[in-house]
């Protein structure tokens, strides 16, 4: 392998082992925070009991998630110097005011929120977990808003062969940028609460604490029916949006290979495994489907990966255009899929426990417990699709992956990190699972210590 | 000869602020890792070690990440050559960090013996690397590593390692060592307090000695004399001595380290100006800070940010350090039930 493709699969292993933790961590913010709301007003001790429970996954989330962090503002320079080069007057922006507003209230006021129990007034404290949350949704922005200019460059003019920033807040209101912040932050409160669900699906099984996770799951259930709801929508406007912004990849993630008026939605299709096979092998498809879901007319016309193609080669030279069509294809099914069987679960769940009848049946609460692994699978996917699916290009139409990486670094030091990383990470993976397998089992401080005086340590180490 | 903008030395001198920053902060951080194992014997002990930073190391890392993050929006072309070239080095750092940080939160996650001193040793390791390391990447910056016309760097990890380095890194490892004991001996009471007060008597001396000597090494270095870089030397010598003769004044103490670690670096990053940085294949091919800035509406956007928000950060952080500034005591938990498991 080269130094380019060895740099890249450590971007991908390195980020979307990140990923997992991102979602994690701002969906238990807001929960930790809602939990601790609910006991601010009532004073109910379940309420602090499930705040404190929570909010130990939560830290382990967390401590993973920053310190793999790191790496992926390092990386950009270590293994995409280039890259780094040429989108540094713009790029750069969004990730230091990441760290500047969001990263200092996040790690500054989770310090509080840890160790400040019975140190702080209650409400300044409860502000505290409050500010966490706010601010692990407003560094999703700005990474976003980065994410974004990749996908779809703007704010910016051509000046000695690289985009030099015009507009800051084009750069920021990017309707990329937006979209994919909503539908970012959907995806954070789905991963939380199918967490949550199967958690305490898990105790429930067992009777054990009723109160906290009877509280939970019910707060749980309906958050994962109107969150898995709204990112039909989102993800529908989305498409839309992207189908103009890049075409290539929606033609790639429906396999349509010709354009065409009133093209079916593919449900199952096989073809050679490379960037383009220019053709299926076998298609099964709703007729005009399609059409209808972007267009809005059932004979709307959609463009098709070929011909995508040719008008790319026309305007920016000679060259394949496609990404690899089986993975976002596969990649993109893989994501909805996972959407609709949450929003499913969610929904009818929630329509269980309206009428009494959650506890009751053993069938579902394991459902519950075993669909902990679909919003993993859903992000991991969307974020493949996603980035699979731009290349070519590393900043779409201005610059392409394999001009992005750094000229002075061996294969043999890409091949160095790439093996350590990997294994540090997987190792990594290991003794935190076990750690909040552990944790999740274990399940909340026994009734009446959760207030004792000098027990802020049973949430700090 | 005036080749750079009034934003670009703002940049340059705010970068210095989130360096300079990060190392007073996180070096105590790093100074208490090194020393959890030897400051403190049983578990209740190690515990109240590491709740002497427990909230606030990862607020004090930010400083490195809004640091990184601030080079790339101000100087890309700084942040590109740095980083790449540095590529070994920087991996190493980054492992130490991400082996410390897990091992904060792992360290009380388990239930043997055997389980808390593998991750005792994750921090001490992880803090000694990166405390090190850290002296030895910006001895390199300011001396110089081979770059081409490029505005690459052509050399290995080893090119790294010469004998200034080395003494750099020896000098940021001593004196965060020391400035670590001080904070300890400042923040904890009974016997951690005691061995804290002994470790610091016994390091700070030797801190002082080292970066004597690497600041004695910067100056010879340096083509004719830098004054106000030989100044701020001076300035960190004096006080660096001063932190290895009060041993019984720790806060005094704990700000002559502070100060030692402020002006050592102020005198780095002014013996670095007007360069980003300085390539010893030829001085012609030296990134100068103009050459590797973005646009002037780029740092007119940034410095805004920074204008409004690090005011801000600086007044929350400082309250989080008044709110924990009680002194930690080793507690033996009531009913021998550990409160960390």
């Amino acid at each position: 392998m080269t130094s380019l493709e060895l740099a890249r699969w450590q971007f991908g292993i390195t980020t979307l082992y990140h990923f997992i933790f991102v979602p994690v961590t701002i969906g238990l913010a807001f929960v930790c925070a809602y939990c601790q709301t609910r006991w601010y007003r009532s004073g109910e001790e379940h309420w602090l009991r499930a705040t404190r429970f929570w909010g130990k996954l939560l830290l382990i989330s967390f401590a993973l998630g920053v310190a793999t962090g790191i790496v992926q503002e390092f990386q950009f320079g270590m293994n995409w110097s280039d890259y780094s080069r040429f989108v540094g007057d713009i790029f750069g922006a969004p990730l230091a005011m990441e760290g500047l507003a969001a990263f200092f209230v996040e790690s500054t006021f989770l310090g509080l929120w840890i160790f400040g129990w019975g140190r702080l007034p209650k409400g300044v404290h409860l502000a505290c977990a409050w500010a966490v949350a706010g601010s692990t949704a407003l560094s999703a922005y700005f990474i976003l808003a980065a994410n974004s200019w990749m996908q779809h460059p703007v704010g910016y003019e051509m000046h000695n062969g690289r985009p030099r920033l015009t507009n800051i807040f084009d750069v920021l209101f990017n309707s990329t940028a937006i979209y994919a912040f909503v539908h970012t932050m959907l995806a954070a409160l789905l991963t939380a609460g199918i967490l949550v669900t199967a958690i305490s699906a898990w105790h429930l099984r067992r009777g054990t604490d009723g109160a906290v996770f009877g509280g939970s799951i019910r707060l749980a259930l309906p958050l994962v029916a109107v969150a898995g709801f709204l990112q039909f929508f989102v993800g529908h406007f989305d498409g839309i949006l992207m189908t103009h912004q890049q075409p290539m990849k929606m033609a790639s993630a429906d396999a349509v290979f010709e354009t065409k008026e009133g093209a079916g939605l593919s449900l199952f299709a096989i073809g050679d495994f490379k960037s383009n096979p220019e053709g299926l092998k076998r298609n099964v498809e709703v007729p005009n489907l399609l059409s209808y879901i972007t267009t809005g007319y059932p004979r709307g016309e959609i463009q098709g990966i070929n011909n995508i193609n040719a008008e790319y080669r026309a305007k920016y030279g000679p060259g394949e255009y496609a990404p690899v069509v089986a993975v976002v294809y596969w990649t993109w099914r893989a994501m909805i899929g996972c959407a609709v069987l949450m929003f499913l679960l969610g929904a009818y769940g929630a329509w269980r426990a309206r009428r009494g009848k959650l506890e009751g049946s053993r069938r579902f609460l394991t459902l519950c417990v075993w669909a902990a692994v679909l919003p993993f699978i859903a992000s991991l996917t969307g974020w493949a699709f996603t980035e699979m699916g731009r290349q070519p290009w590393v900043v779409f139409g201005l610059m392409k992956t394999h001009d992005g990486d750094s000229p002075s670094v061996s294969t043999a030091e890409v091949l160095i990190t790439l093996v350590g990383f990997t294994l540090l990470y997987g190792a990594l993976a290991v003794v935190a699972g076990r750690i909040f397998f552990k944790t999740a089992r274990k399940g909340p401080d026994a009734e009446g210590t959760a207030e004792e005086p000098g027990k802020e340590l049973a949430l700090a180490y | 000869m005036r080749d750079y903008t009034t934003l670009q030395v703002i940049w340059f001198l705010l970068i210095s602020v989130l360096w300079i920053g990060y190392f007073v902060l996180e070096g105590f951080d790093f100074g208490v890792g090194m020393l959890m194992r030897t400051v403190a014997r049983t578990q209740a002990e190690r515990r109240a070690v590491l709740h002497s930073i427990g909230p606030v190391w990862d607020g004090n890392e930010v400083w490195l990440i809004v640091a990184g993050g601030a080079t790339f929006a101000a100087f890309p072309q700084w942040y590109a050559t740095l980083f790449s070239g540095f590529y070994l080095a920087l991996f190493l750092i980054l492992v130490a960090l991400i082996l410390r940080n897990v091992a904060f939160e792992f360290w009380g996650k388990g239930d043997t013996e055997r389980w808390r001193t593998r991750w005792e040793w994750a921090i001490v390791g992880g803090s000694f690397v990166a405390a090190l390391l850290w002296g030895v990447a910006w001895a390199n910056i300011v001396h110089g590593v081979p770059i081409d016309a490029h505005g690459e760097y052509t050399g290995t990890l080893f090119t790294l390692l010469k004998p200034y380095a080395l003494v750099g890194g020896l000098a940021t490892l001593t004196l965060f060592l020391a400035h670590g004991a001080i904070f300890l001996s400042l923040r904890t009471t009974g016997e951690i307090e005691h061995r804290s007060r002994a470790v610091a008597a016994r390091v700070a001396p030797i801190a002082a000695v080292v970066v004597i000597g690497f600041l004695a090494w910067t100056l010879i270095n340096q083509d004719g004399i830098e004054v106000f870089s030989a100044i701020c030397a001076i300035v960190a010598a004096v006080l660096v001595v001063a932190a290895a003769a009060l041993p019984g004044r720790p806060a005094r103490a704990f700000a002559a380290t502070s100060g030692a670690i402020v002006f050592l670096f102020v005198a780095l990053f002014a013996d670095l100006f007007p360069n980003a940085m300085v390539s010893t294949t030829n001085p012609a091919y030296s990134l100068t800070l103009n050459e590797a800035a973005s646009s002037h509406y780029t740092l007119s956007v940034m410095t805004v940010v920074a204008v409004v928000l690090v005011p801000v950060v600086l007044l929350y952080q400082g309250w989080t350090y008044w709110v924990f500034r009680k002194r930690v005591t080793a507690r033996e938990p009531a009913g021998g039930q550990p409160a960390g498991t």
